[in-house]
């Protein structure tokens, strides 16, 4: 017997015209949506928009859906698709940079000085204080969240794409090399610079406030 | 020349650790790279908590995703949802 929640039986649902499948759809995917679109886009709002049109583009070909990838592969490449186009009309895609250079770059994720010893070949002097002394309400905040995507915003695109389908959507890495066109090697390189970012920036935060 | 340096293991060092977080944890280093990573871990309290970090930062970025999206959203959507399949969809 099949799963209820497997993606099959979602898509038998929506087929079916099941609006709870719908809404459940909604809500697992809508707020990564708006995320990966704003990569694209000038503003919050513009994404929200884009990101309600790949819905309307989702109820309209769900039908025609194939199946060849998973289901939230397809919807994300509707988003990008819409994304691309408003943002080729507002130029935006113009300031993007490469994907080999994003994956070119060599800035370290810990700053040297935080290590001693040969170069490049360092042991911490200045190591990361423990977050697990934090009160856990401090670390699963509200704030931290925020801060985890005001962090984000500030990523280079294709590090801030990586980072959302793979950590905020939860995407394997075969599914976002094939949605973003990436080999596996770049893949890696931009998830780690986006990962290594977010988590200095967290810790800048953390280490403001004693616990 | 040490004894010990004759009997060449690689040695990773906390600062090249670092670097090999995201390829760690993807399980994506060559075997010889990934117990060498394992021995590091084993020895360094501060890079072990520098992978906990990295794990904590996913989790809150796993976490941003699960927000709740507004109840009108939902709504809205899913009427033209309801909509669309009463004419038939197609």
């Amino acid at each position: 017997m099949e799963d209820p929640g497997s993606e099959l039986a979602i898509i038998e649902r929506l087929r079916a015209g099941d609006e709870a499948a719908f809404s459940d759809l909604v809500r697992r995917h809508h707020k990564a949506m708006v995320h990966f679109a704003e990569s694209f886009v000038r503003s919050r709002a513009i994404a929200e928009e884009v990101a309600q049109d790949a819905w309307l583009g989702v109820i309209k070909g769900i039908d025609r859906f194939e199946g060849r990838s998973s289901l939230s592969t397809w919807i994300f490449r509707i988003v990008a698709n819409i994304a691309r186009t408003r943002g080729e009309r507002e130029q935006r895609t113009v300031t993007t940079m490469t994907v080999a250079a994003e994956a070119a770059d060599t800035t370290p994720s810990v700053p040297p000085a935080r290590f001693a010893g040969r170069a490049g070949r360092g042991v911490w002097s200045e190591p990361p204080a423990p977050w697990s002394e934090l009160p856990d309400e401090r670390l699963l905040a509200q704030s931290t969240f925020d801060r985890v995507a005001d962090i984000a915003a500030g990523l280079s695109e294709n590090q801030r794409r990586v980072f959302i389908l793979r950590d905020m959507e939860e995407m394997t890495s075969a599914e976002v090399c094939g949605l973003l066109e990436l080999s596996e090697v770049n893949q890696r390189v931009l998830l780690h610079r986006a990962r290594s970012r977010v988590r200095a920036g967290l810790e800048d935060g953390m280490g403001s406030v004693t616990p | 020349m040490t004894p010990l340096r004759r009997w060449r293991r690689p040695q990773i060092v906390c600062q090249q650790w670092v670097e090999m977080a995201t390829d760690y944890l993807e399980g994506a280093l060559p075997p010889r790279l990934q117990q060498a990573a394992d021995r590091h871990l084993a020895d360094c309290p501060h890079c072990r908590e520098y992978l906990e970090q990295m794990r904590l930062t996913i989790t809150a970025a796993n976490r941003l995703g699960d927000e709740d999206v507004p109840d009108d959203v939902v709504e809205a959507l899913t009427r033209a949802f309801a909509d669309y399949r009463r004419q038939g969809g197609t």
